[in-house]
């Protein structure tokens, strides 16, 4: 337990400090949302009904970001090594890795899309929903982000391969977290959707660490 | 302790790295992998380490009554030093060393002494980025004394060392032979005393 709140912490710290990624994918986040006004215009029906695809869109790519940098630098430098020979199993260095990434990353773009989502003219009665649904589905987004980051280290330009492997497994977690947002702004009930999300993320929590664990055994040969 | 080898081979890739290596290091004894560069010191290290399969034959590890070392005690029995010296630019010295403590499971109160001596004390909050080739290679063989372990991995300990460091690491590696250890080391050059000799070149 002690090597895994060390792993953490490291992690978080590192996120924070130079060449870190924190800040990064929230900031790429609000951009995308700024200047989707500017590309499609600023009629309000227009981005009232494109608003939670747009945000959950950017959630996923501002997601992305970073994740080149959870394991690969371990892998070079060594530290994965020491990790793999450490009393911690290796699902749990995977969880650890998740937990830093989604916490300086996921966990950001989640308070944060409340508050940029009125420049979409997203109705205020959808806003806790789309808190809730980027609650729900980042954390899955985070699983398989590290999982995919796992095993595309080592391998030469591995970010573009990691997005390659990434998007397309995430494409549930898009599917039912915008419809859980339009849901509410037409009126509906997002609840479905919700549960659904919850239930990928956590399907994604388990078949993830494993999976994770997994590549980071068998990166060496 | 003891570390025993029966024929062990490597084959990486489509690449025999070597083969029919046949050797027995018991406690207080060290071993010195030689042999020209791509001849597989390197990777006959990760293979002791447990971090890479034997292809061929088989290594055994024993303890001093004779029965086997399960996976977690051969994990939990050896300090290994790579080339990665696992020092990450935008954390400071201090930082580095107790991460390390705390994957070893050392205790954290045994990081200032391990700082002092390998002379990296007044290193303490200078980040990774700011530390010499030489520098980074003193708190990656810090790590050998955060904790007694018993099989000590090196590779190429000395690349970059300068004259006292290069002492430094001639007592401890004497010290901790004393105490019962057991050293494997690749190096091209001959620092350890007394040391069983391996030449990879000829295992081809």
């Amino acid at each position: 337990m002690r090597a895994f709140a060390a792993l953490l912490r490291r992690d978080i710290v590192l996120s924070f400090r130079s060449g870190g990624g924190a800040g990064l994918g929230a900031g790429f986040f609000v951009l995308i949302i700024v200047l989707a006004p500017l590309g499609l215009g600023p009629e309000q029906s227009l981005l009232q009904s494109a608003a939670p695809g747009l945000i959950w869109i950017a959630a996923l790519l501002a997601t992305l970001l970073g994740l080149e940098r959870v394991i690969e630098p371990d892998l070079q430098d060594g530290t994965l090594d020491l990790l793999r020979l450490s009393s911690l199993p290796l699902e749990l260095v995977v969880l650890a890795k998740v937990v830093a990434h989604w916490l300086t990353n996921g966990l950001v773009i989640c308070l944060l899309a409340p508050l940029v989502a009125p420049i979409l003219f997203l109705k205020p009665q959808a806003l806790w929903v789309l808190a809730l649904s980027l609650l729900l589905g980042t954390p899955g987004l985070s699983f398989i982000g590290t999982a995919g980051a796992a095993l595309s280290a080592g391998v030469r330009r591995g970010g573009m391969l990691l997005a390659l492997i990434v998007l397309p497994l995430n494409i549930p977690a898009l599917i039912f977290g915008a419809s859980a947002v339009s849901a509410i702004q037409r009126g509906g009930d997002p609840t479905q959707a919700l549960l659904l999300l919850a239930a990928l993320s956590l399907i994604a929590a388990v078949i993830a660490s494993l999976a994770g664990a997994a590549a980071l055994r068998l990166n060496e040969d | 302790m003891r570390v025993a080898a029966e024929n062990v081979g490597c084959v990486r890739g489509d690449r025999l790295v070597f083969r029919g290596l046949n050797f027995d290091v018991e406690s207080g004894q060290a071993l010195l992998l030689t042999g020209p560069n791509g001849s597989g010191k390197t990777t006959l290290l990760r293979v002791i380490a447990g971090l890479l399969a034997a292809t061929i034959g088989r290594l055994r590890f024993l303890n001093d009554d004779r029965s086997a070392l399960s996976d977690e005690a051969h994990d939990q029995a050896l300090h290994f030093v790579s080339h990665g010296d696992a020092v990450r630019s935008a954390l400071s010295v201090k930082e580095t060393l107790r991460f390390h403590a705390d994957v070893l499971g050392a205790e954290g109160a045994r990081v200032a002494g391990a700082m002092k001596e390998w002379g990296i004390d007044r290193l303490n909050d200078q980040p990774g980025a700011l530390l010499s080739a030489g520098q980074r290679r003193r708190v990656s063989l810090a790590r050998l004394s955060l904790q007694l372990r018993p099989l000590w991995l090196l590779d190429e300990p000395l690349v970059a060392l300068d004259r006292n460091a290069r002492a430094r690491l001639h007592d401890c590696c004497a010290q901790h032979r004393a105490r019962g250890g057991l050293i494997v080391a690749a190096s091209h050059e001959p620092f350890l005393e007394d040391a069983k000799m391996l030449d990879l070149g000829s295992h081809a």
